[in-house]
């Protein structure tokens, strides 16, 4: 300690400065603890405490900036692709699959298109092969094909509807619903997915036809699309619901 | 009359004690997100020395099932964690108290040498000032893991949008490999840390809360005091070979002089 300077106080001083010290040092304990708890007491939006909910608005705020058309998830050649994707959840997939099935896309109220899945082939066709990541922390290089939601959003006159600030996506039975910001949503890399490694998808991955968003995570890449609306407010989200983030953007 | 030392700056003790429960609230909700996804182990094959974690771990803490909590609570306390430490390295730098952390050719040497007297296998310990050289390393190490847990962090945070860190990290699975090893590696140097303050003493654990080194008397002071000059030459011989630390050469000294008193 040659180089920290020794100093000569009284006996007292030392005393007095420490007592001080000290209890400044219970309090901030004391504080923390306070803090800490009046955090759990706080009221809550969808199962979170306000000002949590508040800290994931400000992520949103500042990570939702660095979102941009030119920044696009990793794309792997298809033979990195897994033969056997892995199946997460069937939340919205229980009920019996109607054997009309139509893809809903509601313009504005008591306005809604009716589009059938040979229609939605006919679009320009997309492939992607890229790393799906879970929520839950694994993630899995797939390969998906099916129309981006900007060109459909071309071919279908849905200029209007996409300046909105959300797009809400349902399955056809509502049990599983997410919500999206537009922003997202017209990222070169978003599809309505029909084929899963060239062939149509499985049931269990959401035939006839499903969203692949690879900047969010999968809770948001629904499963058997029923109905498609805008809106301006954030739509139902199913996992908001249960307390996670909104926007789960990556 | 006391003699003391001004250890350490009001602005470090500051930022170390808020960093204390920050890092805990990360490490805590960093555990809710990871049993989500448990798939870390060591071992080879089918052989597994240690799974992280064990579900007696998991159910002793009552972890499962807490995804949604671990996931904001981790992502509304990054923000503190890393301003906090973003703030301390500033302070580092601008005070110039880097300089009694950041280790210099001699530390890495020396510091063996701590470690091996910690250890009680050898009763060398080379000089030191306010760190010695083993906390030296240790110290800058955590700052920079610190940095590494904020890097691979967000680069599984956001990997989409900070595509190039991710890369930089070696992907997306490594990163999360990284973000977690890091975690392992701020709960070892907890233990350690914890277990020599507990060694270090009491003055040592008050001067991180007051700021104040109490300084022993000197030996030097001691010497001239109560041993004859030429004592002192084969002292300081002593010394030289064997440079233990001040306590204790003020032992031997005072031991010694009741002797000569009993004489």
């Amino acid at each position: 300690m040659d180089d920290q300077k020794e100093i000569v106080v009284s006996s007292k001083k030392f005393r007095n400065k420490s007592i001080v010290a000290f209890i400044v040092f219970f309090i901030a304990i004391a504080a923390g603890v306070f803090a800490w708890k009046w955090l759990q007491r706080q009221p809550q939006v969808a199962g979170v405490q306000k000002p949590l909910r508040k800290g994931l608005s400000l992520d949103e705020k500042v990570f939702s900036k660095a979102l941009s058309d030119k920044h696009l998830a990793k794309t792997y050649p298809v033979s990195a692709a897994a033969k056997n994707v892995r199946f997460n959840g069937d939340v919205g997939l229980r009920s019996p699959l109607d054997s009309n099935w139509k893809l809903k896309v509601v313009r504005s109220p008591g306005d809604t298109l009716f589009i059938s899945l040979d229609d939605i082939k006919a679009l320009p066709k997309t492939d992607i092969t890229f790393d799906f990541k879970c929520i839950e922390g694994w993630s899995q290089i797939s390969n998906w094909s099916g129309v981006k939601f900007s060109d459909f959003a071309k071919k279908y006159n849905l200029g209007l509807q996409t300046q909105m600030n959300y797009v809400g996506l349902t399955t056809p039975d509502n049990k599983y619903y997410v919500g999206i910001d537009m922003a997202s949503m017209m990222h070169p890399q978003t599809l309505l997915c029909y084929e899963m490694n060239g062939k149509p998808l499985p049931l269990n991955q959401g035939y006839p036809l499903r969203l692949i968003i690879p900047v969010k995570y999968g809770i948001k890449s629904l499963k058997r699309i029923g109905t498609i609306f805008f809106s301006s407010t954030p739509p139902p989200d199913y996992w908001y619901e249960r307390g996670y983030d909104y926007y789960s953007g990556l | 009359m006391k003699k003391v030392v001004k250890k350490h700056p009001l602005a470090i003790r500051w930022f170390h004690w808020i960093n204390f429960p920050l890092l805990a609230v990360m490490i805590w909700s960093g555990l809710l997100i990871y049993w989500a996804n448990d798939i870390y182990r060591i071992g080879w094959g089918d052989k597994t020395l240690l799974k992280f974690f064990p579900n007696s771990f998991y159910k002793a803490l009552n972890i499962p099932f807490r995804l949604a909590e671990g996931m904001r609570l981790h992502f509304v306390f990054m923000w503190l964690f890393a301003i906090n430490g973003f703030i301390y390295v500033l302070y580092l730098i601008f005070s110039k108290e880097w300089r009694y952390i950041f280790p210099n050719k001699r530390s890495f040497k020396d510091a063996w040498i701590v470690v091996l007297h910690d250890l009680h296998l050898t009763k060398n310990r080379p000089p030191e000032k306010k760190y010695n050289a083993a906390q030296k390393i240790a110290y800058t190490v955590v700052i920079f893991m610190g940095l590494g847990s904020v890097l691979t962090g967000l680069s599984i945070y956001k990997p989409v949008q900070f595509r190039t860190l991710t890369d930089l990290l070696g992907g997306y699975e490594w990163a999360r490999i990284e973000h977690f090893t890091l975690t392992i590696l701020f709960t070892l140097f907890f233990v350690v840390h914890i277990i020599q303050v507990i060694l270090a003493g009491w003055n040592n654990f008050q001067s991180m809360v007051t700021g104040l080194f109490l300084v022993k008397e000197n030996k030097e002071s001691l010497l001239a005091k109560v041993i004859p000059a030429e004592e002192i030459n084969a002292e300081k011989e002593v010394v030289e070979i064997l440079p233990t630390k001040e306590e204790d050469i003020i032992e031997e000294i005072s031991i010694e002089s009741n002797n000569e008193e009993k004489e």
